[in-house]
């Protein structure tokens, strides 16, 4: 990967008060955070605030207006950017899993490191089945996305989001279309890659989840962060009365 | 009793007994307007017993006619045999071979101006656009007469002069249609993948041409080949136009061969009937095959 003039000490993503309208509607005004490398960070909030818009600009699937994002020292919003470069680093898991149905599930993880990393077949294969087993789908290694249930849809859409190795990988509330059952299974995977000490960025609407495993949580309301700061402290003593408000309601 | 004018291309009548959405079937992908089957649709939707209905016509409707000829009955069905092998050997075959031909050029272009159709870069999209609209909205004859008109008829390459043979121009011709009708195909099957595929592969990483060649296509392959098949169909029934211009396609040949024979009228019902059975033979399970993929394609994905 590009190191470029990245160091460990400074954040993995940094993002400086960023804006971002689609025509008249401003979403995002002014959202600032910074991530350190091996840290899981949860954004939470009401339905409409921004938080998808948010992490989507991270990846510059959408791109901002003005500010700064910054991923392993790349600036996302440069005009120059090598986007392929940024993705190369930034992976990204959806909420309707979006796997390529005409391919299994090992070829959905084969594909983008043999393609765009232009490594060897074998040397795929290779990692593709350690990711596979990684996330317990060893005997569906071979069926395609329309014969899994969702829960193992998104597992695999985990295996193929790190087959890329990124740096960091961006969670669109990957849980929000599963069945409550099998919401647990991806739970599970995502702090197993959050143990290993993967960089996480998650928005989602599992409480017990943040709180569990979030090294931070932030709270975003009509395109502000209204309050953040450790699940500890967040979810015990929120000061704004809107944090308040959206806790009590689904707590 | 309505119900029977949707047989008619065009028109569109329901009767509604509900006007509760949900109420309603469920129509998986209703076709819009670049993946519309219609016209196989309706040629679909006609009983397989028109065949033998069409060959009735054929040979009944002489009889009528007898009554006040010398010509006989017999007479008539021993000249269209006498010429059935000149007319269908070297008319309906050449029929089908411009069809082949037509549908192989205008696929191949028309898959490209696609493709340009969806370009990122502004001018190759609008001309591609534009080329589309102005080839899918021109009367095909008139297209058939500009490309046999302006055409040469030979080509000199170095010093030897290659002759274009007329059936090879009115393949160009037709090949437009099919090319901008084929490009709108392609279009709407593209636009009809998910947008969530395409961010799955820009997730990835992927560059557009990795993602346009080995995620988007691939998916959506089998939905253009039941509207690729209807397009054949239409093509096939619109070969016949090349006759106006003088290639020598069934057509032309059965009124070459009728004037052979005196010009009896009696002739001219079984010889046109006997081409209109043979595009319908050939044609009708096209349309039912179409269908049918549509119907296995429209289930998967």
């Amino acid at each position: 990967m590009t190191t470029n003039n990245w160091t460990p000490e400074q954040p993995i993503v940094s993002v400086k008060d960023v804006h971002k309208s689609f025509g008249e509607l401003e979403v995002l005004k002014g959202i600032s955070f910074d991530v350190m490398k091996g840290e899981v960070i949860c954004i939470i909030g009401p339905s409409g605030s921004g938080k998808s818009t948010l992490i989507r600009c991270i990846n510059a699937l959408n791109e901002i207006n003005s500010g700064s994002i910054k991923v392993h020292g790349l600036e996302v919003n440069d005009p120059d950017l090598n986007k392929l470069e940024l993705r190369k680093n930034v992976g990204m898991v959806f909420q309707q899993y979006n796997l390529f149905p005409h391919k299994t599930a090992l070829e959905n993880i084969m594909m983008a490191p043999m393609l765009v990393l232009k490594e060897s077949k074998e040397e795929v294969r290779a990692k593709a089945e350690v990711l596979i087993s990684k996330v317990r789908l060893d005997d569906k290694k071979n069926s395609y996305p329309g014969e899994l249930s969702g829960g193992q849809q998104q597992r695999v859409a985990i295996a193929r989001s790190l087959a890329m190795n990124p740096d960091v990988i961006l969670f669109d509330e990957v849980t929000a279309a599963l069945d409550p059952e099998t919401v647990k299974e991806v739970l599970v995977t995502i702090q197993d890659l959050a143990s290993e000490g993967m960089t996480c960025i998650l928005v989602t609407h599992e409480m017990g989840f943040a709180r569990e495993l979030a090294d931070h949580i932030y709270f975003t309301d009509r395109g502000v962060i209204v309050e953040h700061g450790p699940p500890a402290t967040f979810f015990k003593k929120a000061k704004d009365p809107r944090t308040k408000e959206f806790l009590s309601q689904i707590l | 009793m309505f119900n029977n004018f949707n047989k008619i291309p065009g028109v569109t009548s329901f009767q509604s007994k509900t006007d509760l959405p949900v109420l309603l079937p469920y129509q998986a992908r209703s076709s819009g307007d670049p993946l519309d089957l219609r016209f196989s649709r309706w040629l679909a939707s006609s009983s397989p017993w028109l065949m033998f209905a069409l060959f009735l016509l054929v040979s009944l409707y002489p009889m009528a006619v007898m009554a006040q000829s010398k010509y006989t009955l017999e007479d008539a069905f021993s000249t269209l045999w006498r010429w059935l092998p000149f007319v269908v050997g070297s008319g309906f075959v050449m029929n089908l071979l411009i069809s082949f031909f037509t549908m192989l050029i205008g696929t191949a272009t028309g898959i490209l101006l696609g493709l340009g159709q969806i370009s990122l870069l502004p001018p190759v999209r609008k001309l591609s656009w534009f080329t589309t609209q102005l080839f899918r909205n021109s009367p095909w004859l008139v297209l058939l007469f500009i490309v046999m008109l302006t055409f040469p008829f030979e080509i000199e390459i170095g010093d030897s002069i290659t002759h274009i043979p007329d059936w090879m121009k009115a393949v160009f011709g037709l090949s437009l249609p099919i090319m901008a009708n084929i490009s709108e195909v392609v279009r709407g099957a593209v636009q009809s993948v998910p947008t969530g595929q395409w961010e799955a592969a820009e997730s990835l990483a992927y560059s557009r041409t990795q993602t346009i060649w080995k995620i988007i296509l691939p998916q959506c392959f089998k939905r253009m080949i039941p509207p690729w098949m209807n397009w054949y169909a239409i093509l096939t029934m619109a070969t016949p136009l090349v006759s106006l211009l003088g290639v020598e396609e069934i057509v032309t040949l059965s009124r070459q061969a009728m004037e052979a024979e005196d010009n009896h009228p009696e002739l001219l019902i079984p010889f046109f009937g006997f081409a209109l059975f043979l595009f319908f033979a050939y044609c009708y399970p096209i349309a039912r095959w179409t269908l049918k993929l549509e119907e296995r394609y429209s289930v998967k994905l």
